[in-house]
């Protein structure tokens, strides 16, 4: 089952680029959460603070805590064990290559050192289910790399590497915004099903994704100060509904009704 | 406030219409375009230059073996395949066994491998991975520095520094640890098998590194993400995100640097000891098949040793593509199946 994310009072940089300014934000445990926002508003800057992958480029820095469940991310553990906790799921799907299908499911448990095969059989095979991939992929689970999928069975591919070691946490930038629209659908099915077992935060560009998956939609957005900084903060952030029928702010109106971004 | 898109839709302006006054531009270009014709013969002459370039090699490759063979007529005829295997090489009596060269050759390359492949790995990694911005750029340049320095300074500097340095310090270590295994025993000149494959070593340690380096470069970050989102360490995240998707430049990599230790000349003759004699031990003089070529080719003195030589020639070429075939088909076991590169 999954846990609910406390983030508060994050700040994060790119050198001197203020990315995100002091964003408060509580994520609901097994529900899916979308961010959305205009190109630069930083809400893939956002899920990669959650997972500490943020400050693995060495310009970037990160102030504030966030929360996975009790465990306080930044003060109380190392980042390798937050992201054993946490999976993800990138913009572009990055199956490994060289690697068969099963070997990049397995890829987690091994590299934390399961080596039972019947325990890797199982999850790899449950894993697969999840995703949606199973009935494609079993008859060259073995025989066939990860690379030889199309662009939306990578992806699950991925996501099916994600879920494989258990997360707590699923997070996806942009899951869908390569794929083709049936691909996509595929995509949007299977976040529909993994709810409830596991909190998900998807980052999107695309409202109507957000308005078909999202139980919470937080709306992201660029702010300019005088001397032509801008940063990244968030705007709005309630049940995805209010956000597309009656939202608080003008400047989430004009963003999903149309008239800017 | 639903979406209703006739409602929400932002008037977009809608495009200029054509200007007049480009018009004539745009037929100058339009008539331009059409006049140059379908370009039909450039581009079969292009097509035959490129296949003739290629072809080259076949021309290139036919004419050395052809060369070789010819020149090594008179041994082939009285030695055939015994010349290979034989293992006297003793010119003024008229025997010539080529043995003792090739097992020169390979052991020296082989010892040149063994140093050199994980230190260069070793220094790949750090270059791309753990080191400092600032001392990146000065360690890659003195790199390929080594590459550049001719063979024949490197003889030098194993004469006057590397052979005494494993004479006196290296050399009784080894005799003392591992005299047990046999490749390590008195005497000890400090030149020999071991002082060749040491040389080599350092002499193809540059390929090795910086073409391991540009394949790791290649490897796309999303990759490195990929393994990092999986909770891996940095070493792990090296190995499973980076290593396991470069290696067949890898492997590439450290064909080049084979190629260059078994065709090296200069050095290897300068500190190999220059004594056709098949032995165990590392640490005795030994010979190798570019060495005698350069050694004994100006005192060949009648046509059957002119023609043994030759063929010493024929056999180092034939031995590198030996071991080149070798080297892919073991790339080809290993990835079998896998796609060559990362996506």
């Amino acid at each position: 089952m999954g846990v609910g994310i406390q983030v508060e009072h994050l700040n994060a940089w790119y050198g001197a680029n203020h990315t995100l300014m002091d964003i408060t934000l509580h994520i609901p445990a097994n529900e899916a959460t979308a961010l959305i926002g205009p190109s630069g508003c930083g809400k893939s800057t956002f899920v990669r603070c959650i997972n500490r992958m943020h400050e693995t480029n060495p310009i970037a820095r990160v102030t504030g805590t966030v929360r996975i469940g009790e465990l306080d991310i930044y003060a109380d553990v190392s980042p390798v064990e937050v992201r054993r906790r946490i999976g993800m799921v990138f913009q572009r799907p990055n199956p490994f290559p060289t690697m068969s299908i099963y070997d990049n499911v397995a890829s987690g448990l091994r590299l934390n050192g399961f080596r039972n095969r019947r325990v890797l059989d199982e999850v790899v095979e449950r894993s697969l289910i999840q995703a949606a991939l199973w009935d494609e992929v079993k008859d060259d689970l073995k025989k066939k790399s990860g690379a030889s999928l199309s662009g939306g069975q990578q992806q699950r591919l991925c996501i099916a590497r994600a879920l494989a070691v258990d997360p707590e946490v699923l997070l996806m930038d942009e899951p869908a915004s390569a794929l083709d629209p049936i691909a996509t659908g595929a995509i949007e099915d299977l976040i529909h099903s993994l709810k409830g077992r596991f909190t998900i935060v998807i980052v999107t560009h695309n409202m109507q994704q957000a308005a078909r998956v999202a139980d919470m939609t937080a709306f992201f957005s660029i702010s300019k100060g005088g001397e032509g900084e801008r940063w990244g903060e968030l705007v709005e952030y309630t049940t995805t509904e209010t956000i597309f029928t009656n939202p608080a702010d003008k400047r989430t109106e004009d963003y999903v009704t149309g008239r800017f971004g | 406030m639903a979406f209703n898109l006739e409602e929400v839709r932002p008037s977009r302006p809608s495009l200029p219409p054509t200007a007049e006054a480009d018009a004539p531009a745009q037929s100058a270009i339009r008539a331009y375009l059409l006049s140059r014709g379908n370009s039909a013969v450039s581009d079969a002459a292009f097509r035959w230059l490129m296949l003739l370039s290629g072809l080259s090699i076949f021309a290139i490759i036919g004419i050395i073996a052809g060369e070789l063979i010819a020149g090594s007529r008179l041994t082939l005829a009285k030695f055939g395949l015994h010349f290979f295997f034989g293992t006297a090489w003793d010119p003024v009596s008229g025997h010539y066994g080529a043995l003792p060269f090739i097992y020169g050759t390979l052991v020296s390359s082989l010892i040149a491998l063994i140093i050199a492949v994980p230190l260069s790995i070793g220094l790949a990694i750090f270059l791309t991975e753990m080191c400092p911005k600032p001392l990146r750029g000065p360690l890659s340049f003195l790199t390929e520095l080594l590459a550049a320095i001719p063979s024949v300074v490197y003889g030098l500097w194993a004469i006057f520094v590397l052979a005494p340095i494993l004479r006196d310090h290296v050399n009784p270590v080894l005799i003392h640890l591992l005299g047990w295994t046999g490749l390590f025993a008195k005497p000890n000149f400090g030149i020999g098998m071991l002082a060749a494959g040491v040389i080599l070593a350092i002499m193809i340690l540059p390929i090795i590194s910086s073409l391991t380096r540009e394949v790791m470069i290649s490897v796309p970050r999303s990759q490195r993400e990929a393994v990092l989102a999986l909770g891996a360490t940095r070493w792990e995240m090296i190995r499973m995100g980076v290593l396991r998707n470069a290696r067949i430049g890898i492997v590439g990599a450290i064909i080049l640097g084979l190629g260059r230790a078994l065709g090296e000349t200069m050095a290897v003759t300068m500190v190999i000891g220059n004594r056709p004699d098949i032995v165990k031990n590392l640490l005795s003089p030994a010979y190798s098949m570019a060495s005698v070529l350069a050694n004994e080719f100006t005192e060949a003195a009648d046509s059957t040793y002119l023609s043994a030589l030759v063929e010493i020639g024929l056999a180092l070429f034939i031995i590198t593509i030996l071991v080149n075939a070798l080297a892919r088909l073991l790339v080809w076991a290993v990835t079998r199946g896998a796609p060559a590169r990362a996506s």
